[in-house]
């Protein structure tokens, strides 16, 4: 496989379950400074897509070049030191920690055992927190235990801790779930400013939503890309047509 | 020494590993049920064996004091009692303590380690500290001479057939029975269990007696090999765990398979080794396995 | 003064004081050495105990092996002690003297290669931290990397303590068998059996667990606490935010291991022996209990819990016999049931909002004391003094009789 511009290559992946093929011979190229939106009816596989690119799940064939250096035999948290990052389809935050040590913690210094024991938060540290905090809206909120911050927040919170690792490529998982439309708005504003220098991905449902935001949209079927392109194009495509609306 | 010689001690030390083949299964059926199924640690598990122990010990006694004629018939109807026992006890177990700690798995270790130390006390205070054994019927007693040199002891074939009918009867209740199908949905989805109208905290309760139950007859059936106390349970209880957890937790067939492989490693390498250093062995090969492959031998693949 | 006042309040190090004062200062003056050797061999479990808030309270990890570590560090140090008591001279009735008397007993004519080492005291003392240690390494590395935790890491660090205690009691020419090692007489020509001894002891003791306690407070505190804090909770966060999540539990999994260790070789010392009894299933899950008494969240709690629980087991081993297992049982069962956290935690939820209460009425709300500090200690101090006393007779031989049974 050759060496590409793209910032992610993925390229004839695979991985099946028990013989039930989740994601199946399937490739796809991020450029950089794109956001991608993933759509697709339930099951098509676009969190195992995530999955696999992040490492979670292991791929049983193909492969995931990111910045081409190829990430399917790295452990979870060396493909996240590559700039890698990735949020749960839930809000997945420390609760009882207060927003300022959620930040703190995701910050991409001291990240071995002894490393871990000799942090300092020193200003560099502060100074990071203070301006990611006030990129996701939170900056009066850094004393706040995380549990008590609404939905909404929680799940700019965790966009936040990703953005505290500077990340190249950001995958977000259905990040405007149970959100008001007012957040939501809020949300679209902040991928289109997050994306001006990383490749961000997205899976999303609501296609208001996707058409805010998207550069370009993939739809995905059985595991499989079935169109990819303009939001336009891929909403006047028939074979997306008939799988939103046939089956 | 010759052929012959050499093909009976082969077959005597093949029937030794069947026997603890036998013992390993009985232990580790209750606990697969309740353990593999409903992820519950039990480590009362022993003592629920040792009620079924006891059982078998009273209704000796009580045969032997009121009913003298029919102590040649009594064993049957003991290891019934033996499985009440110890299925009422687990009953109450799972309503007391078991149901306010699902889904707290470490907890209920504690507690269970807990209720297990209270079982104990329990048991020397009833029945007192020494080890006490059942008067068993003549038919279970001495060895079937095949031919010359070949002994095989009656007891050890006992258990070995009461844990074929066992086992079979668990894997039928497992796979066809109402009940079974109910365990397997209330495992695989509870919530989805509890939408389509099954009872999933009765399922609970009655899964966790029946497995306290085989555990009663497993005790009951120990008491033909060796005499019972009121710690006997505590010394099973490490094997019971790994014969499941080394088969693969929610594998009924695991079970199965691993008792077997244990036994035969644990019996084969006693042959050449000492006894406590055949268990040092067996144990650390488990380990070594288990820490090689967590999930153990049969193992369920799942899109998650 | 501030300054020191956000020390002790910060850093829960107010707590720490209080408990240094009881051990330092009350204890040796209020108890007779007999009692205070007992409080001596408590505090060794308090290491343990400590260890397991760390890898169970912070780390969400519960290992049912810690015996195994306590015995490890107990018998380096035994076998030092052990090989100094075994001079020729003193051993000169034995068909071969100069070795130690149970390999004597098992017709050994010479001592194995892996005791020689032990002939030195600096490669005991480094022993007994680093082969705990190690095997913590091995352990927690291969299981934690493949992601074994829970239930199944607890299963597996019983099956490790069983299989020590068989090879143990299986090996008795070479580790004195179900006895264990005894008749330990003196470490580098020093009797550790004199009056004088046993209370250079118990503070050395003391100091070492006053150390540890600082020196896990000082992890709680770092990155390194909030990481297994936060791992406890979102461990999948935790990853994906670029740590390696298997190595900070197997850090915390050989923290435990070298405390408990230093727990052990502290316990060989002062009682004079080291028997597979400390090792196995039972004591194991026994030492897992004094953590959850005192609070697994809490240093401080735990080292309460491990006294407490161990007085009440002497006092009603001797008195009550038939009622300590029960006693036991519903010590497990309650503390699952009804208070989660141990003492400190109802020290929390009860006591410290009445305290801060009565403080704020008359005077201008001084700060709220460090948690787990006073009432633990009210609650531990009486029962201590008060059931020390019927316990004169206390030997060591019931304790192992208890734990064996």
């Amino acid at each position: 496989m050759s060496n590409t511009d793209f910032v992610l290559a993925v390229e004839g992946l695979t991985v099946s379950f028990d013989g039930f093929k989740a994601i199946d011979d399937l490739n796809l190229y991020v450029d950089r400074g794109e956001l991608r939106v993933v759509i697709g009816p339930n099951g098509a596989g676009k969190t195992t897509l995530l999955d696999l690119i992040c490492g979670k799940t292991k791929a049983s064939a193909g492969s995931i070049k990111f910045k081409n250096t190829e990430m399917t035999r790295l452990p979870e948290h060396m493909i996240v030191r590559a700039g890698i990052g990735r949020k749960f389809q839930t809000p997945s935050i420390y609760e009882n920690l207060s927003v300022f040590k959620n930040l703190e913690v995701s910050f991409p210094r001291g990240r071995g055992v002894f490393g871990a024991l000799g942090f300092k938060c020193d200003d560099a540290v502060q100074a990071k927190v203070d301006e990611v905090a006030a990129m996701i809206g939170l900056a009066d909120r850094l004393d706040l235990e995380a549990g008590l911050l609404s939905h909404g927040q929680k799940q700019w919170l965790e966009i936040g801790m990703l953005l505290m690792q500077d990340p190249e490529l950001l995958m977000l998982d259905e990040p405007i779930a149970g959100m008001s439309a007012r957040e939501r708005e809020l949300t679209a504003d902040l991928l289109n400013r997050i994306c001006q220098n990383r490749s961000v991905i997205v899976i999303e449902h609501d296609m208001d939503f996707v058409a805010r935001i998207a550069h370009k949209v993939t739809v995905m079927h059985q595991g499989k890309i079935l169109a990819e392109g303009s939001m336009d194009k891929v909403q006047s495509d028939p074979k997306v047509i008939d799988v939103y609306l046939g089956h | 020494m010759t052929f012959d010689e050499i093909f009976h001690i082969t077959l005597m030390q093949g029937f030794a590993g069947l026997s603890l083949f036998a013992v390993l299964l009985l232990m580790g059926l209750g606990l697969a049920i309740i353990f593999g199924q409903m992820g519950v640690i039990n480590m009362a598990h022993g003592e629920f064996m040792t009620i079924g122990a006891y059982t078998i010990f009273l209704m000796s006694a009580l045969t032997e004091a009121y009913a003298p004629g029919l102590m040649q018939a009594y064993f049957p109807l003991a290891i019934v009692c033996a499985f009440l026992a110890a299925f009422a006890f687990g009953w109450l177990a799972e309503w007391a303590l078991i149901r306010h700690l699902y889904k707290r798995p470490l907890d209920t270790l504690l507690a269970t380690w807990g209720l297990s130390l209270a079982m104990q006390q329990t048991f020397r205070s009833v029945f007192g500290p020494k080890e006490v054994s059942p008067t068993l019927p003549d038919w279970l007693m001495g060895s079937w001479e095949i031919t010359e040199g070949l002994d095989i002891p009656i007891n050890g074939m006992f258990v070995l057939g009461l844990t074929l009918v066992v086992t079979g009867g668990v894997l039928l209740a497992m796979y066809k029975s109402r009940w079974g199908l109910r365990v397997r949905a209330t495992v695989s989805n509870r919530t989805m269990a509890n939408a389509i109208g099954i009872d999933t905290r009765k399922t609970d309760r009655l899964t966790f007696a029946i497995g306290c139950g085989i555990a009663g007859v497993a005790g009951a059936a120990f008491t033909t090999i060796g005499s019972t106390g009121p710690t006997s349970g505590s010394l099973y209880i490490v094997d019971a765990f790994l014969v499941v957890t080394f088969g693969g937790a929610a594998s009924l067939w695991g079970t199965v398979v691993s008792a077997f492989g244990i036994a035969q490693t644990q019996s084969i390498s006693e042959f050449f080794l000492s006894g406590s250093m055949a268990k040092v062995l067996t144990l650390l090969l488990i380990v070594g396995i288990l820490m090689m492959r967590p999930q153990g031998l049969f193992a369920a693949k799942v899109r998650r | 003064m501030d300054a020191i006042k956000h020390w002790l309040t910060r850093g829960g190090y107010g707590s720490l004081l209080i408990l240094a004062v009881l051990l330092l200062v009350v204890f040796p003056l209020a108890m007779d050495l007999f009692r205070l050797n007992l409080v001596g061999k408590y505090l060794t479990y308090g290491f343990v105990a400590i260890g397991l808030v760390m890898l169970w309270g912070y780390g969400g990890v519960l290992s049912l092996g810690q015996g195994v570590f306590f015995g490890l560090g107990g018998y380096a140090m035994a076998m030092f002690l052990k090989l100094e008591a075994s001079d020729p001279e003193s051993t000169k009735i034995q068909s071969t003297p100069g070795i130690p008397d149970f390999m004597d007993w098992n017709q050994l004519t010479e001592l194995p290669w892996w005791w020689e080492p032990f002939n030195s005291l600096p490669f005991a003392l480094f022993a007994v931290v680093a082969v705990p240690t190690l095997l913590a390494f091995i352990i927690g590395y291969a299981m934690f990397k493949r992601r074994v935790g829970g239930v199944y890491f607890a299963i597996i660090t019983q099956a490790v303590a069983l299989i020590l205690t068989v090879l143990i009691i299986g090996q008795q020419g070479y580790t004195g068998g179900v006895n264990g090692m005894t008749d330990l007489r003196t470490l580098l020509g020093w009797d550790i059996r004199t009056d004088e001894a046993k209370y250079t002891l118990y503070f050395v003791t003391v100091f070492l667990l006053l150390g540890s306690i600082m020196l896990c407070r000082w992890i709680q505190l770092s990155k390194l606490g909030t990481l297994l804090l936060a791992m406890r909770d979102k461990e999948d966060r935790v990853r994906f935010s670029g740590y390696d999540v298997s190595m900070f539990k197997v850090f915390a999994f050989c923290l435990a291991a070298a405390l408990s260790a230093i727990g052990g070789a502290m316990f060989t010392l002062q009682v004079g022996f080291m028997s597979p009894s400390f090792v196995g299933i039972v004591p194991s899950i026994e030492m897992v209990i004094f953590a959850a008494v005192g609070g697994r969240m809490s240093l401080v709690g735990a080292v309460y819990g491990a006294l407490l629980v161990n007085f009440g087991k002497t006092y009603f081993s001797e008195s009550f016999p038939d009622l300590w297992l029960f006693l036991m049982a519903a010590l497990f069962i309650s503390v699952v049931m009804a208070f989660p956290n141990g003492l400190a935690g109802l020290y929390e939820s009860h006591v410290k909002p009445w305290l801060t209460r009565r403080k704020a009425a008359p005077a201008t709300t001084p700060e709220p004391p460090a948690p787990g500090a006073e009432t633990t200690a009210n609650i531990a101090s009486p029962t201590s003094s008060g059931t020390a006393s019927p316990t004169s007779k206390i030997s060591i031989s019931t304790k192992v009789s208890s734990q064996s049974a």
